[in-house]
């Protein structure tokens, strides 16, 4: 049974469609990066995942169910939208979300706190959860939200940018943790980034979204010139240099630096100006 | 020996101002209110929501002036109009975030209506002073129950909701993949705060409903990073500042609203510098400032899920 199936999933937000009848599945305990030009819907394509945008035409299943919202089997990490609360401790902001549906106080029984030092433990972030949040570097945040995202056990980790605003250095070490726990815990890893390299060697597969089209196989297979061309709309070069691999739209560079922005337009709000296929290469 | 006598006349001076039966009840609705306004307000600051709080007040303005000209409790004029207005808040929601210039026209026609209430019915016209900067001596018995009454539904109406509000409050996106009711908490928590400022506005006056919902919950904020000690604290000092309040009040004979005010202030300044100074007296436990790389010597908890 695939952990996430689409069939024949076409996607629209706000009038424009952002996938058309896109079919893929991920299976058990793959890695799977998720990559495309910006505004091309990766953020869209998680949240269909978690079911909080129903697909228009089409089925997605999450472990041989329909997708609805509060599967206890799938783990999300949301984009970082800057508004963390940087005075609350680290364990009091992971534990906040330890059964956070339920209606009461928030006081945590002991199997849930046992839950949150296990989901902490997991990540090494157990002297980390001492601090305000504000003490803390954005990878060692990252590394919380990581573990909250690893409460209840799930089955599935969907990673949204976990990378977005880290330098070189933490960014490994997100992507070795990330890699850790996919090959430890066997959860599947849908982890989505603005650049490849980073993911090389990490991820099994990757799942390239652009112009409504999506693409998952393997780097081989898909990161090559005609299947990008595809999902570019123009012409992709490839190039290999040792095992570093740049993805080139006519002279610039269309996938790697360019891509670093906080908000890359497509969340809850999309910005108008990027197109379904809108590749990104500043002219 | 002098101190002894100093000691034995302020006491004594004390238990005089509680032979007062509007002093009791002063005290009595100036601590059910700084309660509420403590635990409402924590919330409040992590929302990022005190503006909202601070337009609700102007509004209950309205109301309120409203009512004295029609006639009828300007209290139930305050509550019925903040409670509107925050319901009305709390749907709009995030489309109203980012339109801090609409609240505020909103809320300056409102105070401007307000005047225009006041000036048709000018026989009661001191009630603006009461209304702006509050009048707790003024409260009566049956007010006192109101005023109770209300605060009761209320914080068990927080209590309810306090664990998914929390995480809504914290991770909007992760809570609303988990299946928490986003919006409808955020409607129902303006509607808390709605009656929250409506009472506020009893002690300390429309003006001043930040001294009671914002300084207390912020200054707890700076002393702790635990939740569950900064909401005690919260409720605590807006408990602990009113009282002292009201009490310096009785013993200067100047307003009680401008010595709420003052420890308000003093008490949120306290707690900047605590918190410059990175004191935590609140910590449980002995923090390890030391950096852990994400280690990979763990598998044995990690192989049985």
């Amino acid at each position: 049974m695939s952990v996430v199936a689409f069939d024949a999933v076409t996607l629209e937000l706000a009038g424009r469609t952002i996938l058309s009848d896109v079919g893929f599945a991920i299976e058990p305990s793959e890695f799977v990066g998720l990559l495309g030009p910006n505004g091309a819907g990766k953020t869209t394509l998680i949240r269909a995942i978690l079911g909080l945008v129903r697909p228009r035409r089409g089925r997605i299943s999450v472990l041989g169910r329909e997708a609805v919202r509060g599967n206890p089997a799938v783990g999300y990490l949301p984009q970082v939208r800057g508004q963390t609360d940087l005075k609350l401790s680290g364990w009091d902001f992971v534990a906040s979300s330890a059964s956070g549906h339920r209606w009461g106080l928030p006081r945590l029984a002991t199997a849930e706190r046992h839950e949150v030092a296990l989901a902490l433990d997991l990540v090494g972030a157990t002297a980390l959860a001492e601090r305000p949040l504000g003490e803390l570097s954005g990878g060692e945040r990252q590394r919380l939200l990581l573990s909250q995202a690893l409460l209840g056990r799930p089955k599935l980790l969907l990673l949204d940018e976990p990378l977005v605003n880290l330098d070189p250095t933490h960014q490994r070490g997100v992507i070795d943790l990330v890699a850790r726990l996919n090959r430890e815990l066997g959860c599947a890893v849908l982890f989505s980034a603005h650049e490849l390299n980073p993911l090389l060697g990490a991820m099994h597969r990757v799942l390239y979204v652009g112009r409504g089209q999506a693409v998952l196989g393997t780097v081989d297979e898909v990161i090559t010139g005609p299947v990008l061309s595809r999902l570019y709309g123009s012409e992709i070069e490839v190039l290999r240099i040792g095992r570093r691999i740049f993805v080139m739209a006519g002279d610039n560079e269309a996938e790697g630096e360019a891509h670093r922005h906080d908000d890359d337009g497509h969340g809850p709000h999309p910005h108008g100006d990027h197109g379904p296929g809108a590749h990104h290469h500043h002219a | 020996m002098a101190r002894t006598h100093t000691a034995t006349m302020v006491l004594e001076r004390i238990t005089t101002m509680l032979d007062y039966d509007f002093m009791r009840t002063a005290f009595m609705a100036s601590g059910v209110v700084a309660i509420l306004s403590g635990l409402v307000g924590y919330f409040l600051v992590l929302r990022n929501q005190t503006f909202a709080g601070h337009a609700l007040s102007h509004v209950g303005f309205t109301g309120a002036t409203g009512a004295i000209l029609v006639g009828i409790s300007p209290f139930w004029g305050l509550v019925g109009f903040t409670l509107m207005a925050g319901l009305a808040m709390g749907t709009l929601g995030e489309k109203l975030g980012a339109r801090d210039v609409a609240i505020g026209m909103t809320l300056s026609v409102a105070l401007g209506l307000g005047l225009l209430f006041l000036h048709f019915y000018t026989a009661f016209a001191t009630q603006a002073t009461a209304l702006l900067f509050g009048n707790v001596l003024g409260v009566d018995r049956s007010a006192l129950v109101s005023l109770a009454s209300l605060a009761l539904v209320s914080v068990v109406t927080l209590g309810v909701i306090a664990r998914p509000l929390l995480f809504a409050s914290l991770q909007p996106e992760l809570a609303e993949a988990k299946g928490v009711p986003v919006r409808i908490l955020a409607i129902a928590f303006m509607a808390i705060v709605a009656v929250a400022v409506a009472e506020s506005t009893q002690v300390v006056g429309v003006l001043l409903v930040f001294t009671l919902m914002v300084g207390p919950a912020a200054a707890a904020r700076n002393l702790t990073s635990r939740v569950g000690t900064a909401v005690t604290l919260s409720a605590g000092l807006a408990l602990a500042e009113a009282w002292t309040g009201l009490t310096l009040a009785w013993f200067t004979n100047w307003p009680v609203s401008f010595w709420i005010t003052a420890l308000s202030g003093l008490v949120y300044g306290l707690s900047l510098c605590a918190g410059a100074l990175r004191l935590d007296p609140f910590r449980r436990r002995t923090a390890q400032p030391v950096e852990r790389a994400p280690t990979i010597d763990r598998a044995e908890s990690l192989t049985s899920p």
